[in-house]
């Protein structure tokens, strides 16, 4: 039952302070077909009613909180609860981004300092926080992709290099920017073919995206021939950082010759993802490309923090104010938290966690690719399909009948059937067992009864759902008759 | 004490995991890794989390909270009461910690919340169609932009100047990335609403979109019906709108918008140094298909039961890649349920007595005003709750003396345009008191 369906007219969950009005009416000063004849629906309820209803809602929700949640290069760690706390701080929550800098200076301060941690852990030389989101910052990399060429009247770069195995963000920021995005197949060992990438690496490609570990979870090892390579056509070289998790601490980007790079404090920074977002996809590059940033740029002059908007060749802005400061908020009271030792040591073991349940899992099905993996790897569900007539998608429902929340599914698009799990650092050995006993238990059920496999899920509050009806007669809001 | 935050693996659990992975040593797991690239990163060691919460407290305390203070400064990002229950219900770890609802039936609480945000923000457009969030109204103006392209063909956008700065700097940068021309519109100086004469001749054939405040920046409220019969069928009008204002302002919809834009941080969500904020987009139900972002929409399941999926998504950048509407992906979904739940508690009745004691409580205010010396209304277009006075003395001065009586004084509006030094731009809402309006309006009086 939606919440208007509750809805009773006259009924209020919300006073105001008593006051006097001072008496001015909107049909006195403002033309009349400016003032709303008609309220919105908006539903009418006590604030029981209100908090029931949420509550319900919420119950009917898979979450990091209530259990595990492997999905491939989403990075569904534990949200510390310490960070919620401090950017719950009203010196912080209730700060206005208009406000003098000098009432402002504890929040500059932090901007500062989450910068310059992420300029450590990256190996990059400057940062920006402002883009909202990892594919934010992607758009605010090909700009300044764009941006740097058109500086340099190099005009005719208008390609840009994507692995086939690489995010759909990736091709669809590229476009954004005005780039034609030009793929480049993976080889059989699941990394870039480099003989395929020297062919289409000419003069009119600006860039290449790379995420390294790689989404099938293999680190590009040939990254110092990559980076050569582009470098010595005058490309530039994009580190998409979704998979960042795997190497704090041990590597960085600006180390092995990117050129510009994009974090995702919600996935490797333990910021939660709050059913999609908000995120942060803060923007960091390399020396040649800092007088193009977004304004306004952090400064501290040693005694004072303050806003520089005094960028002349800047892309401009990709949003309003700085950023998502709620969210650096959590990443930066991470990275204190963790420290380097701590970051470092995360990053083992989230690379441990991802080997042993690849080790255990690869006894029951096969992966995409032999050997080690980083921080996820990914199982091919063809064999299901062949042996058993059951589809990655039913094991995925079967999954949820047990309370685990299915790994990644049909991504990276190069592997057949494929599910991509990503365990993180935060999960007990006693979990990664548990998901393998149940992915044992339901490749049994395949065998035996398939069909099981095929009705999943059972036990949620609703079955599959038809999507394709849903798409094709798209009812996308509440209406009162039906 | 032995360990780390937040990771549970005892000495025992990893000599175990390494036997069955095959490795002797967990550095053996990292060998695909050229050596050269092994570093020792300079961060600070770990923290206890006591330590942690003391430090940021302090560091909290060298900004001044608004809370603290009489805030009369809007300009995108307002101080409203909040209802307690929204942060109760907000803080459940089943919508703080899960992910996009991509295994629906796991996720039906995330869709059905978003299916009635999307709801409600057609009913405060009076639109058709809406998506479940964008990042903030900035970024929503200019996906709006890309899209009256999309729609329309041409490849001219025209923008007013009265839209918020931030806004037209965001969509310039999205139209530099899609090789998009831009044009401004001026305002008319003694109104403040859109300078007619100025529009009429930048329209042109290939001009896809105009974009437009409904308050524009400045407060005032632009004549939409008019703006849209000018601008004729083949011009998407794009209007970018305060939600709160939609409480008692006559829903763009209505008055012939194509797109409805707008930042809803006012509905619930806290100010937070202007992020994060909530898109809202909203359009005709024909140009679904031309959308941005993740749409939910019900359906049934195998037993006939309701349930909400997300729908067309082969518009997205996961299925149709370098040919999508957009790249977004990350949204602001937990906004979106904040605001869900103000909209929810307030109710239409209580979100009209919010949009009007603001609207009550700043024209009160420009009234006392009109009657001093020293500062005067710059425009005489209708306004809803904030306006422009332009002030005889040092506006900077003044905010300064203003804050040390703890006052958020009027928006510095030379911080756009030289041509404004001392304008500043002026907001009330209902949650500034009659009593601080008195003081407010006192201090103005004796200017001089």
């Amino acid at each position: 039952m939606t919440i208007f369906d509750k809805s009773t007219e006259g009924r209020t969950g919300f006073y105001l302070p008593r006051e006097e009005s001072y008496g001015y009416e909107p049909s006195d000063t403002l033309p009349e077909n400016s003032v709303r004849k008609e309220s919105p629906l908006l539903p009418q309820l006590s604030e029981l009613q209100v908090m029931r209803h949420f509550t319900g809602l919420s119950k009917k929700n898979h979450s990091v909180d209530s259990g595990f949640y492997p999905l491939g290069s989403c990075t569904m760690k534990y949200n510390p609860r310490l960070n919620e706390r401090i950017a719950g701080l009203e010196g912080f929550s209730q700060i206005h981004p208009y406000q003098a800098e000098e009432t402002v200076q504890g929040a500059l301060e932090v901007m500062y300092n989450l910068q310059n941690s992420l300029c450590e852990i990256t190996g990059m030389d400057s940062f920006t926080l402002q883009p909202a989101a990892g594919a934010h910052g992607e758009l605010v990399g090909m700009l300044l992709m764009k941006k740097y060429f058109e500086l340099k009247g190099e005009n005719n770069r208008r390609k840009v290099i994507v692995p086939d195995s690489a995010h759909g963000t990736n091709p669809a920021s590229a476009v954004m920017a005005g780039f034609e995005v030009i793929e480049v197949p993976s080889n059989g060992n699941g990394r870039v073919d480099l003989g395929s990438l020297e062919e289409i690496l000419d003069e009119n490609v600006a860039g290449i995206m790379l995420t390294n570990p790689n989404t099938v979870g293999l680190f590009e090892n040939e990254i110092c021939e990559i980076q050569e390579m582009a470098h010595k056509k005058g490309a530039l070289l994009y580190y998409d950082g979704a998979n960042l998790n795997a190497i704090m601490g041990h590597a960085r980007p600006g180390d092995m010759g990117f050129d510009i790079v994009h974090l995702n404090l919600h996935k490797t920074f333990s910021t939660p993802h709050g059913m999609g977002g908000p995120g942060s996809g803060p923007v960091g590059v390399k020396n040649i490309l800092k007088d193009l940033l977004p304004v306004p740029v952090v400064r501290f002059d040693g005694s004072k923090f303050s806003l520089d908007y005094d960028l002349p060749n800047s892309i401009g802005k990709v949003r309003s104010f700085y950023g998502n400061f709620g969210v650096f908020l959590k990443a930066y009271a991470y990275i204190l938290t963790l420290g380097g030792d701590g970051l470092k040591r995360a990053s083992e073991m989230a690379v441990l966690n991802a080997n042993y349940l690849r080790a255990r899992l690869s006894k029951l099905i096969p992966t995409a690719y032999p050997g080690l993996c980083m921080h996820e790897f990914v199982l091919k569900g063809s064999k299901l399909v062949s042996e058993y007539g059951v589809k990655t998608l039913d094991v995925a429902k079967r999954l949820l009948d047990y309370g685990i929340h299915p790994p990644t599914i049909y991504f990276p698009l190069i592997v057949d059937e494929a599910l991509m799990v990503e365990p993180t650092e935060t999960e007990t050995k006693e979990a990664l067992d548990a998901f393998a006993d149940t992915f044992e238990r339901i490749l049994g059920e395949a065998k035996d009864d398939p069909n099981i496999l095929k009705a999943a899920p059972q036990k949620t509050a609703v079955g599959r759902l038809d999507e394709a009806t849903a798409s094709r007669k798209p009812k996308t809001r509440w209406s009162k008759d039906t | 004490m032995p360990g780390f935050p937040y990771l549970p693996q005892t000495g025992r659990d990893i000599d175990e995991m390494l036997e069955v992975v095959g490795v002797k040593s967990v550095s053996e797991l990292f060998r695909d890794i050229p050596g050269k690239f092994e570093v020792d990163i300079s961060i600070p060691e770990s923290k206890d989390e006591f330590t942690v919460l003391r430090d940021l407290s302090e560091l909290s305390k060298n900004n001044v909270s608004l809370n603290d203070l009489s805030v009369f400064r809007g300009a995108g990002v307002y101080k409203h009461f909040v209802p307690s229950v929204v942060q109760a219900i907000a803080s459940r770890g089943e919508f703080l910690t899960a992910y996009t609802p991509y295994q629906a039936e796991v996720s039906q609480g995330t869709l059905q919340m978003l299916f009635e945000f999307q709801t409600m923000i057609c009913e405060l457009t009076g639109m058709e169609v809406a998506n479940s969030s964008m990042y903030d109204g900035a970024s929503a103006a200019a996906e709006a932009a890309l899209m009256a392209v999309r729609v329309r063909g041409g490849k001219k956008i025209l923008l007013s100047e009265a839209l918020h700065p931030e806004y037209i700097e965001t969509i310039r940068t999205y139209c530099f990335g899609s090789d998009i021309d831009v044009e401004t519109v001026s305002f008319d100086s003694e109104t403040g609403q859109i300078n007619i004469a100025d529009l009429q001749k930048k329209l042109t054939q290939d001009t896809a979109g105009f974009v437009l405040g409904y308050p524009n920046f400045f407060g005032i409220i632009e004549n939409l019906a008019e703006i849209r019969t000018l601008i004729g069928e083949n011009i998407m009008m794009i209007v970018s709108a305060n939600p709160i204002s939609l409480g008692m302002l006559e829903a763009p919809g209505k008055l012939g918008a194509d797109i409805v834009v707008g930042d809803a941080q006012p509905l619930g969500n806290s100010p937070s140094f202007g992020g994060p904020g909530l898109g809202f987009f909203a359009s005709k139900e024909s140009h679904i298909r031309k959308m941005p972002g993740r749409i939910i929409g019900e359906t049934k399941d195998s037993d006939g039961r309701t349930g909400y999926v997300m729908v067309l998504q082969t518009r997205e950048q996961h299925i149709r890649r370098n040919k999508a509407t957009s790249n977004i992906c990350s949204n602001h979904a937990f906004n979106a349920l904040v605001a869900s739940i103000y909209m929810s508690v307030v109710g239409s009745e209580g979100l009209r007595e919010i949009a009007r004691r603001s609207f009550d409580k700043a024209h009160y205010l420009a009234e006392r005003i009109g009657k001093t010396d020293h500062v005067r209304l710059v425009f005489t277009g209708p306004f809803f709750n904030e306006f422009v006075a332009r002030f005889d003395c040092d506006l900077k001065e003044f905010n300064r003396e203003l804050l040390k009586e703890k006052i958020l004084g009027p928006l510095e509006l030379e911080r756009f345009s030289e041509e404004m030094k001392n304008y500043g731009l002026i907001c009330a809402t209902e949650a500034n008191l009659n009593e601080e309006i008195e003081f407010f309006a006192g201090r103005l009086e004796a200017i001089g």
